[in-house]
């Protein structure tokens, strides 16, 4: 327990920025500017500043989508930072995303047993071929979602069932670590409730971790153990939630928290 | 607050959406099935016709010339008439319809396989390897097609096969283009990354996550693009560069019967619709498919 599950030390990443004409590099923006934290196994640590903040950036970064400039991520002791795409496959199971959008986030033309099962065409070794449809059945029992819909395609079902098939797809590699994009952001509020406690199940079940990222206080309040407060790419407060809600140390931070606009009706019990 | 409405309006207007296009559905469905039935005849045709009617196209019957289509003839009820020497033009037509159905889709099939390929690997892949293969279509584009046709045509020679490899040569360019136009817009939603984050590979990024996205436009440009290349084999039949002259195609056939378009216009007449209608069935077909199945390709 004592070496955390994830561990970033003075992350770099950086965007070039084009001339319009010739596609030269005229510059670059550093939207994730020397950030260190670490995670522990089984925590949610929250995420969260204003949009532009570099909070996308730092996930994609840490699940592999984008490549790192300086510094270094390590996952179970692991160093990602360098390593070739050949030798991220492995890792990469074990980090899953949950992506914002769930109209854009599940592939239009597949149905929901192609989506699940895509994991294990990618990783043969995971689950064998005639286990496919049983452990499909499992997923979407798991995530709350009706064993028959397995045929279905994603415009079939309503944005929170979207979502639960897309954390059942994160969850059909047997993941560590799970990084939330903004993942309640799109849903209104009842079903973020309920995709949120659903999370909260998983997490007490599986065992999960989260990097859980939102511009919305109130929600990382709910789930969140830990928060780290971003800005201009750069980490300005890294506390555990009851303390920074509670005290924010930084001024940043109280613009933040006096800026959020609604009490949410769950927030009564975890405040309570 | 706006985020948390969001979802709702998306999935109202959605809805209304829905509603809307239903109607207009069953329409398209009914523009859809009827062309495709007409393809479909043209097919049946061009397969089974020629199994009735024998046809030797080095014989003459000089006794039966320029009938016109109801005569009876030494070889029997010539329905459409005969030619300058004799021959029976429904016989003609029926081989001329199987020239064009395998030239077009022959040259489809190899167009749209180079076209498809390039699209993906240079929407795909990007950078240098996109500019070089898109200037290249750009050049291909800049020829007019049916003189390069002429051109290679006339340096090779005819044959079914070279026509084919000839209109291929002029037609993957369209096929390059919409692949790659639908593998750029797909290439960075979402559910791409989260492939990637399973850990897929180029390969089945490109073909399993993105290409599926790309069928519907790709047939859609192959209807259209049936249409023109069945045009194109005509025109080049017509001028002598097409198939050889023993292979009776449509074209052949029409310049056959330009000298007696005052005393036979059955010759060239008849086989002229039968083109037509054919060009204008795929066009038609594609315009149904278009509106149906990807109305951004409005413009093409
Ligand atoms: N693909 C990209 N190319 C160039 N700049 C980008 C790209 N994605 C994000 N940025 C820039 O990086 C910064 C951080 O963006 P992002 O990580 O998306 O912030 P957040 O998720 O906190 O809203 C922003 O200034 C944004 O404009
Ligand atoms: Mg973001």
């Amino acid at each position: 327990m004592a070496e955390p599950l994830l561990r970033v030390r003075d992350l770099v990443t950086t965007y070039p920025i084009r001339s319009a004409l010739l596609r030269r590099k005229i510059g670059e923006v550093r939207a994730v500017d020397g950030v260190s934290f670490d995670i522990a196994r089984g925590q949610t640590v929250g995420l969260v500043g204003e949009s532009g903040s570099g909070k996308s950036t730092l996930a994609r970064t840490v699940i592999g989508l984008e490549q790192a400039e300086a510094g270094s991520i390590e996952f179970q002791g692991t160093e990602l930072v360098g390593l070739s795409a050949r030798q991220m496959r492995p890792v990469r199971r074990d980090i899953q995303m949950v992506f914002q959008d769930p109209y854009t986030a599940l592939n239009p033309r597949l149905t929901v047993r192609q989506i699940l099962s895509e994991a294990w065409r990618i990783h043969p070794d995971l689950l064998p071929a005639q286990d496919w449809d049983e452990e499909v059945r499992r997923l979407l029992d798991v995530v709350g979602l009706d064993p028959q819909y397995a045929d279905r395609y994603p415009h079939q079902f309503s944005g929170g069932q979207r979502q639960r098939v897309g954390i059942a797809r994160a969850l059909a590699v047997r993941p560590k670590l799970i990084v939330c994009d903004e993942a309640v952001s799109a849903l209104d509020v009842s079903v973020q409730a309920q995709v949120l406690n659903l999370l909260d199940d998983l997490q007490a079940e599986l065992g999960l971790t989260y990097l859980f990222i939102a511009h919305d206080l109130s929600v990382v309040r709910h789930i969140s153990d830990e928060v780290i407060v971003m800005n201009r790419g750069q980490v300005v407060e890294h506390a555990p939630t009851d303390q920074l809600f509670a005290d924010p140390q930084h001024e940043y931070t109280q613009t933040l928290l006096a800026a959020v606009p609604v009490v949410r009706p769950w927030n009564q019990e975890s405040a309570a | 607050m706006t985020t948390e409405t969001a979802g709702v309006d998306r999935e109202v207007t959605a809805a209304f959406d829905t509603v809307k296009r239903r109607s207009a559905n069953a329409a398209g469905r009914r523009r859809i099935v009827t062309c495709l039935v007409i393809v479909a005849c043209y097919v049946l045709v061009a397969l089974f016709g020629p199994m009735l009617r024998k046809y030797d196209p080095v014989q003459t019957f000089t006794q039966d010339r320029l009938m016109p289509p109801g005569s009876t003839t030494s070889q029997g009820l010539a329905l459409l008439g005969t030619d300058q020497v004799g021959q029976d033009i429904l016989s003609q037509m029926m081989l001329g319809a199987r020239v064009s159905i395998t030239v077009g889709a022959g040259t489809l099939l190899l167009a749209g396989l180079i076209g498809v390929t390039v699209g993906l690997v240079a929407g795909y892949r990007g950078g240098w390897v996109d500019a070089a293969l898109m200037r290249l279509a750009d050049i291909q584009l800049s020829f007019p097609s049916i003189l390069l046709a002429i051109l290679i045509a006339a340096v090779v020679g005819p044959s079914v096969v070279n026509v084919i490899v000839v209109l291929a040569i002029t037609n993957w360019v369209t096929f390059a283009r919409v692949t790659r136009g639908q593998v750029l817009t797909v290439k960075n939603r979402e559910y791409v990354d989260a492939a990637r984050t399973l850990g897929a590979g180029h390969l089945h990024l490109a073909l399993r996550t993105i290409f599926p996205s790309c069928v519907a436009p790709i047939l859609v440009v192959a209807t259209v693009e049936l249409g023109h290349v069945i045009l194109a084999e005509a025109s080049l039949s017509f001028l002598g560069l097409g198939v050889p002259t023993d292979v009776p195609s449509w074209g052949s056939t029409i310049a056959n019967g330009r000298d007696y378009l005052g005393d036979a216009w059955w010759i060239s007449t008849l086989p002229g619709i039968a083109l037509a209608a054919l060009v204008l069935t795929c066009g038609l077909l594609g315009d149904a498919m278009r509106d149906r199945y990807d109305p951004k390709l409005r413009s093409l």
